[in-house]
């Protein structure tokens, strides 16, 4: 603002000397159209980069030390983990209708080992809409009525004290599993967990407690995760309105399994706890796999794209790649592996950088192009769910507590032979022992290595000092066009007012017209806050639509869409329209909207950077061409130059996909083709979202929504 | 109950505490003194404990009281061998003869659980018949798992006996010899209560033979088990009115043995028992609540154990049964404890804080001068079933300087002390006369409030980050530039007179 004001003083009286930094000022923003394309054309081009840029992960805690040992797991421990395999998968085990009887299997084995068990039982917790729990800290105190004996689920909870530990950390070792349906990767999981649990009652060198817990997944294996994090969290001490579990006669007769037992004191019907939490390991098995290797997935995206500290991934992939030779692989948008646009700009690449080590030898920055495509669809992946805010597995509950966490899922080649299995069970079991024993080294939590990064490949990653640039090229422009936008509006006006009002009449009025013109943005200001306001009342309408009941996504959607209208236009009427319909003759009054617009757009982006990076990333690559480019039709129709109807078009095509349905909708026919998509679709999606408490639902609601209605009545304003 | 668990078993790290027979201003200073002083002795750092911040002065939790006593704790301590050779060095012998021959340090540092405890009283001019002088008490306790085929035990059911073991398997080493400079020199070998119990059981099911067999000379021959050695004595524990059972002590004295043939004790079992050693009346946990770096909560639960809820039960028939519990906890600074959001639930009902709290002291902390102290008397109902107190804290800001070398682990709260007063840990032995002669016995028959430690708890604090000294040298040079810049400009350019200037030219 100062600069501005600067430059429309330095308008009507020039001065000799203007201090250097001003004059830089001046010129960006009398060049901003020049400037603004090349940042945005930059701030593209530094993220398709990113692959090319990416670093080699590396091992940044040394205390970690990752396969400095020779692991332990033999083959006893292997045979003992089938064993608990056969008797899962034993016919009789699952005759029992809630599966108490495969629960008993699991503490009877846990308690052999000399374990302390105990049951965790808790109510499955509906997601639900809370406007304003947004950002605060996960709560134990929703209290539900509606709980009965029949929708519950147990969570066996096996620890392992280190002898000669202090008990004050712990690791915990997560497999979900539903005892109603398992399938054979379930049970295969559990065996890999019990064989590296047998293994750790006699290991010596445990510093850390051990926390196995066997998710119950009926309800999915979010939610058993999440109830016993609660439970050992923030626990509640007071059971006033919620039936206890313990009147329901399934669970009574759970505990009846030891009477007899040696280690009777060891099980105990109440909660279990041990100390903090270093670090969570979640291990799945896929059932299904038509790949030719052995492979393991990480998944580590928790909630508004947290990510897990990068040694983690970085134990887990070394210890997998170096020492159990299994493939790692991160997840990936499969759809744009085979897409040609994307090869051939590899293909640029790496042209690029030949002729750049052609040139000097010393420049090696180039990657072959398939490993180029590879890293932007893991990039893209990468971006997408952080971007998302949806936790990808059961880690994500550990992330609400602070707690580095990852999935792991093996996929095996399948094949039912019993080798096959032991080899499994070996490599797996020795996986996890691996990474056990590296996070049991570790003397203080995770702080090394980074937090935030995005990964290209399991053993690729670029870092937040890198990927900022593309970002804070992007968004570069706004401020600068905003600037130039305000200062065109008030000089412009000023002349054509000058020119027409008499020569007497300006000393008159000339300070009390200029102190008049220059708080006319604030009349802009009004109807962007409007928009905004709007923008926050369409985002808590879900709210009240999920409460109606029997509702398909589709009607839904139609209530959300509906109401939303009718909203916007009695604010419209209500607050804008008495004092908009005076102000709307001044010309020019658009380019005083769009420079406020792009104000909040540069604000929102902005902090959204901080809350969520991805989003605010993919957000600006919609956003900002739409913002920089929106001018009214007319004054296109008007002028009818090429430059201007291209300019059209582009108008008309962003402010189509800019649209969040829209935009929705696109990315969901690119990745699955078109032929499937419902309305309904995102309302779920946007359901999702809510449930899973997304900054990026706020953000959709409140800054990219607003700004595509601003920008929409910026094109079709009357001028 | 017993007092071997109950007074020896400590929690991890270095606790120190004394009584001052001094004015109470000189107090603090002793106090320095002694933390240097034994800080030396023993290769430990308990010169940490100087500084105000670490110790604290209860009030009346502990005994002997009154205000003259200093109280410490550093959990973060590891025993080590290089504490155990000057412990070893205040032995007449050393580790060369008699039974501490037994202390071999690859063995001992194998166990579960050890500590090393010293404990002085001097005896001024008061006492009579003796002399002013110092008594020094020095324990050991070990916790040691015999040596066995544990992966045989995975898969036997039932049939499994608990391993047999002998001094020399546990230890590797054989007593030969006592210290020549020792007056007496003995080994105890305690059956507990309850295993007591169990092999009468066994004995009377077995054999459906007379009673009391197990006083009989021959019970250390009996059909559960076999001692590799004739013990000298045998006593037996008086049945109290707290419980039936009775312990049975076995005396071995190592006079007898030599060189050539040196004192190896064994057990070696022949049945199958399973035994439960007695429980405090509640069992103490100890845990955080909430996530983040802003604000928790500590959490002290207790929960009775089963094994005392019938005993209580029988013991305390009258009307108004009380349990009276005492909790004694200290908080460093940098954990900020409200001390009014003290909040108690008896058997998951929330309770107001008068009706279970008979007397409370608290000294809140004040930052980098002293921690925060909080002594209660609870009195529970006996037929509790679990109570549980919760404070919430918020978490402190250290200066940069105060920070540990491994401050990203966390911080540690020292462990509370829950004791029972009610409760006594003692063992009341039938033939009295000899008890006098022997020091342990008699400290065993000395009544002592049944103790319990809580967990170590690990607090996560804000950490700066350590390793970018660099960074935040360049960011505050920069913005000391950027502020310095504009304020001198701001000082000294004039508006209007630069306005003036212009229009002069």
């Amino acid at each position: 603002m100062a600069e501005t004001k600067e430059k429309s003083l330095s308008d009507e009286k020039p001065k000799p000397r203007v201090r250097p930094i001003v004059r830089l000022g001046i010129f960006l923003i009398s060049h901003s159209f020049h400037v603004s394309v090349v940042c945005c054309t930059a701030g593209v081009l530094a993220l398709f980069l990113l692959p090319v840029l990416a670093k080699n992960t590396y091992i940044s805690e040394n205390a970690l030390m990752p396969g400095s040992a020779s692991p332990m797991l033999s083959n006893q421990h292997v045979s003992d983990g089938n064993r608990l395999v056969k008797d899962l998968t034993n016919p009789n085990s699952k005759s029992s209708e809630t599966g108490i009887e495969s629960h008993k299997i699991i503490a009877q084995y846990m308690l052999d080992l000399g374990a302390e068990v105990s049951f965790h039982k808790f109510h499955p917790q509906m997601n639900q809409f809370h406007p304003l729990h947004f950002f605060s800290s996960p709560d134990s105190g929703k209290i539900q009525e509606n709980y009965s004996c029949s929708s519950y689920g147990i969570n066996t909870v096996g620890i392992i004290r280190a002898p000669r530990g202090d008990g004050k950390e712990a690791i915990v070792l997560v497999t979900p599993y539903n005892a109603l349906k398992s399938g054979f990767g379930e049970a295969l999981s559990l065996g890999i967990a019990y064989s590296v649990f047998s293994l750790l009652t006699q290991v010596t060198w445990l510093a850390k407690d051990i926390i196995w817990l066997v998710a119950d997944s009926q309800y999915g294996e979010y939610a058993a995760v999440a109830a016993w994090l609660r439970e050992y969290q923030t626990p509640k001490f007071s059971s006033l309105s919620t039936p206890n579990a313990e009147m329901c006669p399934d669970v009574n007769n759970l505990f009846e399994l030891k009477g007899h037992s040696i280690s009777g004191s060891k099980f105990s019907n109440s909660f279990r706890r041990a100390g903090t939490m270093a670090a969570a390991l979640v291990l799945k098995v896929r059932d299904q796999n038509e790949q030719f290797e052995d492979t393991i997935s990480i998944y580590a995206e928790a909630s508004n794209g947290q990510m897990p500290n990068l040694d983690l991934i970085n134990v887990v992939n070394y210890l997998a790649v170096h020492r159990q030779g299994l493939r790692v692989n991160v997840e990936k948008l499969w759809s744009l592996l085979n897409s040609s646009w994307l090869k051939s700009l590899g293909e640029i690449f790496e042209s690029l950088a030949k002729v750049a080590k052609s040139l000097y030898p010393k420049w090696k920055f180039g990657i072959p192009a398939t490993e180029y495509v590879e890293g932007t669809a893991t990039l893209a992946s990468s971006l997408y769910y952080q971007a998302l805010g949806v936790p990808t597995g059961p880690h994500g509950a550990f992330r609400d507590y602070q707690v580095d966490a990852i999935t792991l899922e093996i996929s095996p080649k399948f094949s039912l032979d019993k080798v096959w299995r032991n080899d499994i069970l070996l490599r797996g079991g020795r996986l996890i022992e691996g990474v056990i024993r590296s996070v049991n080294n570790l003397l203080e939590k995770f702080h090394q290595s980074f937090f935030l990064y995005l990964l290209t490949s399991p053993s690729k990653f670029v870092s937040v000092g890198v990927y900022m640039i593309a970002f804070a090229l992007l968004i570069a422009p706004l401020p600068m066009v905003a600037a130039s936008l305000y200062v065109d509006a008030n000089s412009s006006s000023n002349c054509s007012k000058g020119d027409s009002s008499t020569p007497s009449a300006i000393t008159d009025t000339d300070e009390h017209s200029i102190a008049i013109r220059s708080w006319r943005w604030l009349n802009s200001a009004k109807l962007v806050f409007i928009v905004h306001l709007w923008g926050a009342i369409v985002s808590l309408l879900p709210y009240f639509i999920s409460q109606i009941p029997d509702c398909s996504p589709t009607t839904s959607f139609m209530i959300w869409v509906l109401l939303s209208i009718l909203s916007l236009l009695t604010l419209n009427s209500v607050l804008a329209s008495p004092l908009a319909c005076a102000k709307a003759t001044q010309e020019k009054e658009w380019a005083l909207v769009k420079s406020v617009t792009i104000s909040s757009v540069f604000i929102g982006l902005g902090l959204m950077s901080v809350i969520n990076f991805a989003t605010a990333e993919i957000g600006a690559l919609l956003m900002v061409p739409m913002c920089l480019l929106a001018q009214p039709l007319k004054l296109d129709v008007r002028a009818g130059t090429l430059r201007s109807f291209c300019r059209m078009i582009c108008n008309l095509v962003l402010g189509h996909i800019a649209f969040p349905p829209a935009a929705f909708f696109l990315l969901k026919g690119m990745l699955d083709g078109f032929g499937n998509a419902n309305v309904g679709d995102f309302w779920m999606w946007v359901e999702s979202l809510w449930a899973w408490n997304s900054a990026t639902y706020l953000f959709i609601g409140m800054v990219e929504l607003p700004c595509w209605v601003l920008c929409i009545s910026i094109l079709f304003h009357t001028c | 109950f017993d007092p071997i668990p109950s007074s020896n078993a400590k929690p991890p790290g270095v606790e120190l505490w004394a009584v001052f027979d001094a004015p109470q201003h000189l107090i603090d200073a002793l106090w320095k003194n002694l933390t240097h002083t034994l800080s030396g002795l023993f290769c430990a750092s308990i010169n940490f404990l100087e500084s105000s911040t670490a110790y604290s002065a209860p009030e009346w939790s502990f005994p002997p009281a009154s205000g003259k006593l200093r109280y410490g704790t550093l959990p973060r301590e590891a025993v080590c061998t290089e504490n155990l050779t000057p412990w070893l060095k205040l032995l007449p012998c050393r580790d060369k003869a008699g039974i501490s021959m037994l202390l071999d340090r690859p063995s001992i540092y194998r166990g579960f659980y050890h500590s090393q405890r010293l404990h002085l009283t001097s005896t001024g001019s008061g006492s009579e018949g003796m002399d002013p002088g110092i008594i020094l008490e020095q324990t050991l306790t070990v916790v040691l798992q015999p040596d066995s085929q544990r992966a045989s035990l995975a898969h036997a059911n039932e049939k499994h006996i608990q391993p047999s073991w002998s001094l020399s398997s546990i230890f590797g080493k054989q007593i030969s010899g006592r210290c020549v400079l020792a007056e007496t020199s003995n080994v105890y070998f305690l059956l507990d209560r309850g295993l007591v119990a169990e092999l009468d059981h066994i004995h009377k099911e077995n054999e459906k033979s007379e009673e009391n067999v197990l006083i009989s000379e021959k019970f250390w021959n009996n059909p559960s088990f076999e001692l590799s050695a004739k013990p000298d004595r045998i006593f037996k524990e008086e049945s109290s009115l707290l419980s039936k059972n009775a312990s049975v002590l076995y005396k071995f004295e190592i006079e007898k043995y030599g060189e050539s043939e040196p004192f190896d004790l064994g057990l070696f079992w022949k049945t199958p028992v399973v035994w439960l050693c007695q429980q405090a009346p509640l069992h103490a946990n100890r845990f955080l609540m909430g996530s983040g770096n802003e604000r928790g909560a500590i959490a002290i639960s207790l929960k009775s154990t089963e094994s005392s809820e019938g005993f209580m039960g029988s013991f305390f028939n009258d009307e108004r049964c009380e349990l009276r519990v005492d909790v004694f906890q200290v908080v460093p600074w940098y954990v900020k404890v409200y001390f009014h959001s003290l909040q108690v639930f008896v058997d998951q009902q929330p309770k107001a804080v008068s009706d279970i709290i008979e007397k409370i002291h608290v000294s809140p902390s004040k930052d980098k001068v002293s921690p925060g102290v909080m002594e209660l008397v609870l009195t529970l109902p006996c037929s509790v079933s679990s109570a549980v107190l919760t404070i919430e804290f918020d978490k402190g800001f250290l200066h940069i300087d105060e920070y540990p070398p491994d401050a990203n682990q966390g911080f540690d709260i020292p462990s509370a002390i829950v004791s029972f007063p009610n409760f006594h840990a003692r063992m009341v032995f039938l033939e009295n006369d000899s008890l006098n002669k022997s020091p342990l016995l008699s400290k065993f028959q000395e009544k002592s409030p049944v103790m319990s430690y809580t967990e170590v708890l690990l607090v996560p604090l804000t950490t700066p980050d350590f390793s970018m000294p660099y960074n935040v040298i360049t960011i505050t040079c920069t913005v000391f530039a950027l502020y310095f810049g504009s304020l001198l400009n701001a000082l000294r350019r004039r508006v209007a007179e630069e306005e003036r200037f212009l229009k002069d030219k």
